[in-house]
């Protein structure tokens, strides 16, 4: 029981931190139904030198004991490292093109991941989370996560007034939104849900990502502002707190108890180029 | 609210006054156009509270959303001057009775289960029972609307585990091990999507039929089902004793 942070809310979505569940009684719900969930990960460029951390950090804690797809989008497939998986789970390769600027390359996700689940993961898995290749996992990410629409709380913005949230705020843009709305500023480097929910939201996302480009505009944070524009008027039916979306450059406040998924420092000048 | 437990060790949240914001379920609702169904009982007796039930209910349960009030009662003749709410509809389904009250609580199960089956599910898409000698004094609204939801008994909602009224005797269908179960629900107000309900009356029904064939009725009838049944089908989301209080207490 957690009485220091929110584990509601407004909209009776349950916010997740340690301490608000017990995994057995999770697990003992979850596990009968045989479920296989599915992980994106983009690795463009020089990005690829994540994905063996990610991967051996994923097969340590991620939904152990479930089956579980990766898959691995990149441009670059000979430099992805084989990593040993655990029994049912499967690693996939998915090659696509990679665009000429980082922003753009970010962007594009939501339709990579749109067209995929149509023709691909749609058939293979019932959840599927989307999630930054420069993380790591460090503790325990289980079914506790799964719910039909899943957005993750930004560390950078958990203990922060609204005011102060970096949406984009041009009304021109799709993704605007104005002063005093917003519920939470959620992270671009996790979201899931229902597979049937991820293609619905992708696929909203990437049409208000070519509405401003047909605008010649583009939103502050990229896919992460047309990403709490879509949540605020289609709310998460969950909230994964930020232990599920940490920055390992931020000092750990008393509120985060567990840091299970991180970001691994980067020199983003060098990797974006 | 600090005070209080608002989501179980299984990420049910339970409903309590300050813990929602009623316009944004609103919309949510509305958005997939959905309809409720109330589904009550008023047989012998019980005509008496007919009155007050529906007339509170119309006013306050689900107010400005669409609900089918399906009213099973021996005493039809007691309707004729309900006036109800240009969105709500009332169903009056007569039936007989039986001899034995107890009798009439238990095949309740029965009779909601045939009739999700026969009309129910083709005209509602969740569907609730509550009791029909209450009487609703606040609004009522879509927070209840979820997949499978049970309400916390005023009475048992400071007991300790041990001191709860579980059916114990493991001779019955109904009974929990001893150390074990969540909450204790009323069986006065409970529902969720028509599928769920169904499954739940059809489990009850069949407990309470095992138990009745090997010559045993459980400590509090169809409530000590509904118990065990929720023990293993956990609910998706609880209400507080709010939404089903005695004012004795």
């Amino acid at each position: 029981r957690r009485q220091d942070v929110l584990t509601i809310t407004p909209w009776l979505a349950p916010i997740i931190w340690e301490g608000t569940f017990n995994s057995e009684i999770l697990d003992s719900a979850y596990k009968p139904l045989n479920l296989t969930i599915g992980v994106t990960a983009f690795a463009i460029g020089k990005y690829t030198r994540f994905v063996g951390r990610f991967l051996e950090s994923a097969e340590e804690h991620f939904m152990k004991g479930y089956q579980v797809n990766y898959y691995i989008f990149t441009d670059n497939p000979e430099t992805i490292p084989s990593v040993q998986l655990q029994p049912g789970r499967r690693f996939v390769i998915v090659p696509i093109k990679k665009y000429p600027s980082w922003q753009e390359i970010s962007m594009r996700r939501m339709e990579a991941i749109n067209k995929h689940i149509a023709e691909t993961s749609h058939q293979e898995v019932d959840y599927l989370f989307c999630l930054d290749i420069g993380m790591v996992f460090y503790n325990s990410w289980g079914p506790e996560t799964l719910g039909d629409i899943v957005a993750a709380i930004h560390p950078g913005y958990f203990n922060v007034p609204r005011s102060q949230f970096p949406y984009e705020r041009r009304s021109s843009s799709a993704a605007y939104i104005p002063d005093g709305e917003g519920d939470f500023y959620y992270g671009g480097a996790v979201f899931g849900g229902l597979v049937k929910k991820v293609y619905e939201f992708t696929r909203t996302c990437h049409m208000t990502i070519l509405t401003d480009k047909a605008n010649e505009i583009m939103a502050a944070w990229q896919e992460e502002s047309h990403l709490n524009r879509h949540f605020l008027s289609q709310k998460p039916s969950k909230v994964l707190s930020p232990e599920y979306l940490w920055d390992d450059r931020k000092p750990k406040p008393p509120e985060i108890h567990l840091i299970r998924f991180s970001t691994v420092d980067k020199n983003y000048k060098e990797i974006r180029d | 609210r600090r005070d209080v437990l608002v989501l179980t060790p299984w990420l049910a949240p339970i409903v309590w006054e300050g813990t929602f914001n009623r316009d944004i379920l609103n919309a949510q609702y509305m958005q997939k156009n959905l309809v409720t169904g109330v589904v009550t009982f008023a047989v012998k007796k019980y005509w008496f509270f007919i009155q007050g039930f529906m007339s509170s209910a119309n006013k306050y349960f689900l107010a400005g959303h669409q609900v089918n009030f399906y009213l099973f009662t021996d005493s039809p003749e007691q309707i004729s001057h309900l006036q109800m709410a240009p969105e709500n509809h009332l169903c009056v389904i007569p039936v007989q009775n039986h001899s034995h009250w107890q009798d009439i609580s238990v095949s309740r199960m029965d009779i909601i289960r045939r009739y999700i089956r026969s009309q129910f599910q083709y005209e509602v898409d969740y569907l609730y029972y509550i009791d029909i000698d209450v009487q609703l004094f606040e609004h009522i609204g879509v927070e209840i609307i979820d997949t499978l939801v049970a309400t916390i008994s005023p009475w048992q909602y400071t007991a300790r585990r041990d001191s709860r009224s579980y059916e114990t005797r493991t001779e019955s269908q109904a009974a929990i091990p001893k150390g074990e179960g969540d909450f204790y629900y009323t069986e006065g107000f409970y529902g969720g999507s028509v599928a769920e309900v169904y499954k739940l009356t059809r489990a009850c029904f069949k407990g309470v039929m095992e138990d009745r064939e090997n010559g045993i009725e459980a400590r509090w009838h169809d409530e000590s089902h509904l118990n065990r049944y929720l023990l293993y089908h956990k609910p998706t989301r609880l209400l507080s004793p709010e939404y089903y209080w005695d004012e004795e207490l």
